[in-house]
């Protein structure tokens, strides 16, 4: 059982603001995903919760718990760190071993728990090992093996695949979404990568700069980015944005181009960002026609599909998703349209997604 | 060039360990001398078998007492020197408070003093602590001395090891004080090691603090003791020599003994 609240949360270090003001309320046994660029306090949010760091303003509840001035041992929290941060002088037993011991628990609950971890992380031949004898992928499952046998009510794992290669990333990402699944607690997970967020959580918290951009599912987090910010960040490639004016009925890129969309913007603002993402988009050869002007800058043929990266007017690139038939040679002109219902709307001024 | 730079290297390296070994090997060489085999052929192989001088260091001198002040005393400097060091470089390197910088500049600082200009004030102050003549009186001594070396070591080493590590111990739920002993200590053994080492042989082999604060037999350190054979009108060097080299001979063993634990990486395996 693990319901979080964070009601105002505020951390400075010295005169440097680093979270500004964090709300968020979490249910039993949901998996979440701090997601967002480097530095933008997601790992300084987390050690908030873990008790870590003291909270320099605002709340932190965990079930109905003020939790601010609890010693991190004492909140039901355990963490898996970037490094994992095992004991190099014990082994894996000894590792695990460690934080059971000192909550208390006698020899034989000790040793059952970490039998148990062991059973489901498959650790039991690497238990008299020493962390210098494991490679990155067992020392992660160590890692969690230790957190795991505290028997948390809430998981916290800091940025956990960043150490491993890619080929392990995948087969550890489902590893965690099982556990997850298995331990029937809370879990929340750090990450810059949008694929990992977008797989593993049920929902999503965008953090970027001290604030929450966006808190919601994956999906809600593609289909209806609450900003520019969240825009850009979910979705690879990344959905393309032109500033365009509104004419009436029509959205008017001077100079590009024109379309009239199935659907505008409420309200009357005329300055408008128009986001289209990679498979909203198709394009059609030639200079003429109606759509948005644009030449081909190069193509990505990835076998089901290729992308298409075009600029307009010389702008930066944005991508188009197109069949894997497409045969386009750089420079050669063509024309963008936008697909019925993919296209997002935001304010130009504030960055604000604009309601259809 | 035929050699290269790694040859010339070689030859540095060659030459000055034969400087840095020539001594010694004189010194184990004349042990075996009388006085005049030392000054007539002091290069010449002796002949090994001839251990009068040795039988005259047990003899003639309270050597096994020498030897057990010097334990004692440099044994109890560096358990002090150890102990302090370490805690005191654990506060500087991970706790964040007021005056911290100052206070390793402070440490620091007892690295520019030449502690012997200030033996005079020394002299007096031992002498209103009633602490002249006592083992203490070198013991607080070079606690002093050897303190900046060791927090000056230590507290680089212990800012390279990973934060992350006491975090885990924090979530794990252990104190400060445990933190410190069962986590922190272990790793940072073979920093203790260097700094044990680096201490010990001078503390070992001072000649000056005990001549000047001992008068007493009955504590007078190795290197003092053995002077007995120093007369005003003659001094036999042979025999003098084997005491240098029984009382160096302590010294090399720990040396080769601890030099394993330098290179033991512990952190090998701690991050990624």
């Amino acid at each position: 059982m693990a319901r979080l609240s964070l009601r105002g949360i505020k951390k400075s270090f010295k005169a440097v603001d680093v979270l500004h003001g964090i709300d968020l309320e979490v249910n039993d046994r949901e998996l979440i995903v701090f997601v967002g660029p480097s530095g933008c306090g997601k790992s300084t949010l987390l050690r908030l919760i873990a008790g870590l760091d003291p909270i320099t303003e605002g709340e932190f509840w965990l079930n109905d718990r003020l939790m601010n001035q609890i010693a991190p041992s004492r909140r039901g929290i355990a963490m898996v760190f970037q490094s994992y941060a095992l004991y190099p002088h014990m082994n894996v037993y000894e590792n695990m071993a460690f934080g059971a011991r000192l909550m208390g628990l006698d020899k034989a609950e000790v040793e059952a728990r970490i039998a148990e971890a062991a059973r489901m992380l498959r650790l039991e031949p690497l238990l008299e090992r020493k962390p210098r004898e494991l490679s990155g992928g067992q020392r992660q499952r160590v890692a969690i093996g230790r957190a795991l046998v505290r028997k948390p009510q809430l998981l916290l794992l800091d940025e956990p695949l960043s150490n491993l290669d890619a080929a392990l990333r995948s087969e550890v990402r489902l590893e965690i979404a099982r556990l997850h699944r298995e331990i029937g607690g809370t879990t929340i997970y750090v990450t810059h990568d949008q694929v990992e967020a977008m797989t593993l959580a049920d929902r999503i918290v965008v953090i970027n700069a001290g604030r929450i951009e966006q808190f919601g599912t994956p999906r809600e987090l593609y289909e209806t980015p609450a900003n520019t910010f969240v825009a850009n960040f979910i979705g690879s490639p990344r959905m393309a944005m032109l500033e365009v004016e509104r004419q009436g009925e029509r959205l008017v890129a001077p100079g590009i181009g024109e379309v009239a969309p199935d659907r505008l913007p409420q309200g009357t603002e005329k300055d408008i960002l128009l986001g289209v993402r990679p498979d909203g988009m198709t394009l059609t050869p030639g200079a003429d026609g109606t759509g948005f002007a644009a030449s081909v800058v190069y193509t990505e043929y990835l076998g089901d599909s290729a992308f298409v990266y075009v600029s307009m007017a010389g702008g930066p690139p944005i991508s188009v998703r197109c069949g894997p038939e497409t045969h386009l040679s750089p420079d050669m002109p063509v024309r963008i349209h936008v697909l019925p219902g993919k296209a997002h709307y935001f304010s130009r001024s504030t960055g604000q997604r604009l309601a259809i | 060039m035929a050699l290269g730079r790694d040859g010339l290297i070689q030859i540095i390296l060659i030459g000055n360990s034969i400087v840095m070994l020539a001594p010694i090997i004189i010194m184990v060489m004349s042990a075996f001398k009388t006085n005049a085999q030392i000054f007539q052929s002091p290069f010449s192989l002796p002949d090994f078998t001839k251990v009068g001088n040795l039988v005259r260091v047990w003899t003639e001198t309270d050597f096994i007492r020498y030897l057990m002040n010097s334990f004692i005393v440099t044994g109890s400097s560096i358990a002090l020197i150890l102990v302090l060091g370490t805690m005191a470089a654990y506060a500087l390197a991970r706790y964040e408070f007021r005056g911290a910088n100052l206070i390793l500049l402070f440490f620091l600082a007892g690295l520019t003093l030449p502690l012997k200009l200030a033996v005079i004030p020394l002299f007096i102050q031992m002498r209103d602590l009633g602490l002249l003549d006592t083992r203490f009186a070198l013991i607080f001594i070079y606690v002093a001395t050897g303190l900046p070396t060791t927090v000056f070591i230590l507290t680089g080493f212990i800012r390279s090891l990973p934060n992350e590590l006491e975090d885990a111990a924090r979530m794990d739920g252990a104190s400060e004080a445990r933190i410190m002993w069962a986590i922190m200590l272990p790793l940072v053994r073979p920093a203790m090691v260097i700094a044990a080492i680096q201490n010990i042989v001078p503390i070992w082999n001072d000649f000056f603090f005990p001549l000047i604060f001992i008068q007493s037999n009955d504590l007078k350190t190795l290197p003092q003791g053995l002077t007995t054979f120093m007369g005003e009108f003659g001094t036999d060097w042979g025999v003098l020599f084997s005491g240098l080299t029984l009382s160096a001979l302590p010294v090399i063993i720990l040396y080769i003994a601890l030099s394993r634990q330098f290179v033991n990486g512990m952190t090998a395996g701690a991050i990624k």
